[in-house]
């Protein structure tokens, strides 16, 4: 099989475009299946992007009629939609595909078609999703794309309350996604567990490998539960069911049950691949081994645990009885732990090395500071008390942007970088990537840091418009802002990989000198990965190559 | 100063809160200081200085001792921050209620607020009343939060944190206003195409101006004549009634806000326009300019009639 994939691929720079996109499309290599996330997962960062522009545009000043109510609401709908599920998790997923089975020297996913079913799926969903701004209106009227909010609080979904197909269109794409997610996680956890290459133990895998097991396991467990919401949503909708129908007895509070036990653990699910991104690449630029390798590995298990029991911190305005809100207070702050333990592993990796200053790093630097100010920020929502004022005000909008842009996307944009040269064969270009960073950075900051005072100052979310004389007025300028950084920003980070796609130098194998497995082989990599499946002794294979008068498998 | 502003406490509740939030910003605070000054050392410090040197520097795998420390002190902090949290949440959930508390029914509807006050017979909209509380003989009032359709929450930063109404879901919250004024709030939990509108004002009266305000509510209204009475006519042989109510006339629609003393009020539409002749001229006859996406249909009166129910509206006081 493998010989075919390389006689394809060869062949594939002469085919004609139509049988190339066709070998795209009917792909099962988890190389060019991560490639379609990647991208896939980029085109739906730019349409969230330009949906965000539209609220930044409409509320930079009070009583703003640049649109209309019925429009705002569509489009902070679609914007949290979208960037949850089909921009955020396919490109973790999309890196988990290419990198995984390289970093544990396998030669491919162990359910290659489950792989490419599971990719075609959560396209669907996407697909789905925006098909609502043509189809959602249906036979009613009742309007475009969604404009329940991405959590489509009940009873607001049900037919009462939202008439024409606009939700169905929300719920059944979130499904088919959703199969697709399960799919792919299933995918992980048996490659993972079953293709490591000879001498990989378990406790000899890159952190990124542990990192992506723990995700793959919480998207099982989180997901599951959200297919289960949309089904019994879908029932309560067409089959006269009553499971949220709060008219005729159902419940709202087991929606938002339903929904934040998906919710939170999804936070998660987004946020250790980031981890595993920074576990990666701040040892090599920092010329260092990771720091407390074991420790890190136990407390990307412990924060999957926790995860599973803090979600109705999402949930401390609902009038829960004072014992629930402590114990969720409790475990909440448990989950600080960890996580501060993963911050001062990092810290100490860096601590002694030689700090080299390349985008990937600055970018995961980016990550650190950040994603320290949203886990602090993320502190004072955990205390129910204060989470009475700042939930669902604008201080929270801007805390799980800090985690979510600061902390997620710094760290993906990171791995961007950091694995370009291995994807594409090219080196980037340097300056413009460290200007795309200063760019990107300045606006995060202006938007983001200026977000929290609204809040503070009584702004809640989702409101299409504002009053003036409330104190919000000069923030909401400063943040709307922000975003045209932001947007510079993006489109020098996209001249930057497609010109360097097209004419950039070539990259080598290890443009870093850096130690797992995917730098042994060429860039980009043949479509069987490697000639030959190699043994490893320790977690830094080439570490012990290059150094064979010290190599790790001494410490380890 | 922001009349919204959570960190200007105004009633017992958002006491509570502002004291403890104070200890949690501070907390963190001092935690991002260290943490940052960590971070800006080590880059400062251990960057690469030359750009040619490729030699290596010394692996550390790791060390236990470190490890349990900075396991145990952020242990030890969040047990300090999780006990000062759940006192507070005891202290302003399970408060005692005092014999002397006011009851006031709260319901949010799509895009407005209703008020009952049971044992007072009154029935009113957007704009709560509430006795002036002293500190020394606290007179709190506890509100029950319903929904008749989707999800809202009541907060008015200055007095409390928020609470939601959430149908088939009674929830309760307290406030024990300790100085005189307007409060201002909004719906904060997303209800729909107006969610922005549907503003909250609290109107906080020292005890007897408050307990004039009650008599003046439970008065019936008087009987018009003239221009206004045409005005009543029309407004009870149209739609009006099927959603307003006016105490002692036909009128007893339940959907809208109650109108019997509309005029009592500053503000129409749950705050989004002032209760002027004009506005509420307006809001009869095409509310979309005021708050597009209401509930109130625009009525399609003639000019005259649309003159007529203004007037007699404006009798309501």
């Amino acid at each position: 099989m493998s010989t075919n994939t390389i006689a394809l691929s060869e062949l594939s720079v002469s085919l004609p475009l139509p049988l190339r996109l066709h070998e795209w499309v009917t792909t099962v290599d988890h190389k060019r299946l991560g490639i379609l996330y990647i991208l896939y997962a980029l085109t739906f960062l730019v349409a969230g992007g330009i949906e965000a522009i539209i609220m930044r545009l409409q509320l930079i000043r009070p009583h703003n009629d640049l649109v209309s109510p019925e429009v705002f609401n569509r489009m902070f709908t679609m914007h949290g939609t979208t960037m949850i599920f089909f921009a955020a998790m396919p490109l973790v997923f999309g890196f988990a595909n290419y990198l995984v089975p390289l970093m544990i020297g396998a030669r491919d996913m162990a359910f290659p078609r489950l792989n490419a079913f599971s990719f075609w799926m959560t396209a669907l969903g996407g697909l789905l999703l925006y098909f609502s701004f043509l189809g959602g209106d249906g036979l009613y009227g009742g309007g475009g794309a969604p404009d329940v909010g991405w959590f489509a609080y009940a009873p607001l979904t049900a037919k009462t309350f939202s008439v024409g197909h606009s939700t169905d269109f929300w719920t059944l794409s979130l499904l088919v996604s959703g199969i697709g997610s399960v799919g792919t996680a299933i995918n992980i956890i048996a490659t993972i567990l079953c293709m490591r290459c000879p001498g990989m133990a378990l406790g000899k895998m890159p952190l990124l490998a542990w990192l992506n097991l723990t995700m793959a396991g919480l998207v099982i467990l989180a997901v599951s539960p959200l297919t289960a919401a949309q089904l019994m949503l879908l029932v309560d909708r067409y089959l006269g069911g009553h499971f949220f129908d709060t008219q005729a007895g159902g419940s709202a509070v087991i929606w938002m049950h339903f929904f934040w036990i998906f919710g939170h653990p999804e936070v998660y699910v987004l946020v250790i691949p980031a981890f595993a991104f920074t576990s990666e690449i701040i040892p090599v630029f920092s010329r260092k081994a990771i720091f407390g390798y074991p420790v890190m590995v136990l407390a990307t298990v412990a924060i999957g645990f926790i995860s599973m029991s803090v979600w109705a911190h999402h949930m401390f305005t609902v009038g829960m009885s004072s014992g629930a809100n402590t114990f969720f207070v409790l475990s909440t702050m448990a989950i600080s732990v960890p996580t501060g333990i993963k911050i001062f592993n990092w810290l100490a990796t860096m601590w002694g090395g030689k700090i080299r200053f390349t985008t990937p790093m600055l970018f995961c630097i980016g990550f650190l500071f950040q994603f320290l100010i949203g886990g602090l920020t993320g502190i004072t929502l955990a205390v129910a008390p204060f989470d009475w004022h700042l939930g669902n005000s604008y201080y929270l909008v801007a805390h799980f942007h800090y985690v979510i842009v600061g902390a997620i996307l710094f760290a993906a944009f990171g791995a961007f970088f950091y694995w370009f040269p291995k994807v594409s064969g090219k080196m980037y270009n340097e300056p413009l990537g460290k200007l795309f960073f200063w760019l990107f950075l300045s606006g995060f900051h202006l938007t983001f840091d200026f977000m929290h005072i609204p809040g503070l100052l009584g702004m809640p979310r989702r409101i299409y418009t504002y009053e003036p004389g409330r104190g919000w007025d000069i923030w909401n300028v400063i943040v709307t802002i922000g975003v045209f950084f932001q947007v510079v920003g993006i489109l020098v980070f996209a001249v930057n990989l497609v010109w360097s796609y097209y004419r950039g130098n070539a990259a080598g194998n290890d443009p870093w000198d850096a130690w797992t497995l995917e730098w042994s082989t060429s860039s980009p990599p043949p479509g069987y990965n490697y000639a030959v499946i190699p043994t490893v002794r320790s977690r830094r294979p080439l570490w012990d190559l290059k150094h064979p008068e010290d190599p790790d498998w001494r410490y380890e | 100063m922001s009349p919204t502003n959570i960190f200007a406490p105004a009633s017992t509740p958002a006491d509570s809160i502002f004291g403890l939030s104070m200890f949690v910003l501070l907390t963190v605070a001092a935690i991002f200081i260290v943490v940052f000054s960590l971070l800006a050392y080590v880059l400062v410090r251990f960057r690469n200085k030359r750009s040619d040197d490729r030699s290596e520097p010394a692996q550390v795998y790791g060390s236990t001792q470190v490890e349990l420390a900075w396991t145990i002190i952020p242990g030890l902090i969040v047990v300090a921050l999780f006990l000062a949290a759940a006192h507070v949440i005891a202290s302003v959930q399970d408060a005692p209620r005092p014999p002397g508390a006011l009851q006031v029914i709260v319901t949010g509807h799509q895009y407005w607020w209703e008020y009952r006050y049971p044992g007072l017979n009154i029935v009113t909209a957007n704009e709560l009343h509430v006795p002036l509380s002293n500190p020394a003989h606290p007179t709190p009032t506890f509100l029950t939060l319903l929904s008749a359709d989707t999800d809202h929450s009541f907060w008015v930063p200055r007095l409390a944190g928020k609470t939601d109404l959430i149908p088939n879901h009674p929830n309760s919250m307290w406030i024990d206003p300790h100085e005189p004024g307007i409060f201002l709030g909004q719906c904060a939990q997303y209800c729909g195409v107006q969610h922005a509108k549907m503003l909250l004002r609290v109107y906080v009266q020292p005890r007897a101006e408050f307990d004039r305000w009650v008599r003046e509510q439970q008065q019936l209204p008087h009987s018009v004549e003239g221009a206004a009475l045409t005005g009543q006519r029309v407004f009870e042989s149209t739609a009006c009634v099927s959603c307003h109510a006016v105490s002692g006339t036909p009128a007893k629609g339940r959907f809208g806000p109650d109108l019997t003393h509309l005029m009592s009020r500053d503000t129409i539409a749950s705050g989004a326009a002032a209760n002027t002749h004009e506005m509420l001229r307006l809001w009869i006859k095409n509310p979309d300019v005021i708050k597009p996406g209401s509930r109130m249909p625009a009525m399609g009166l003639s000019d005259p009639d649309l003159d007529a129910v203004t007037g007699y509206l404006e009798t309501l006081r």
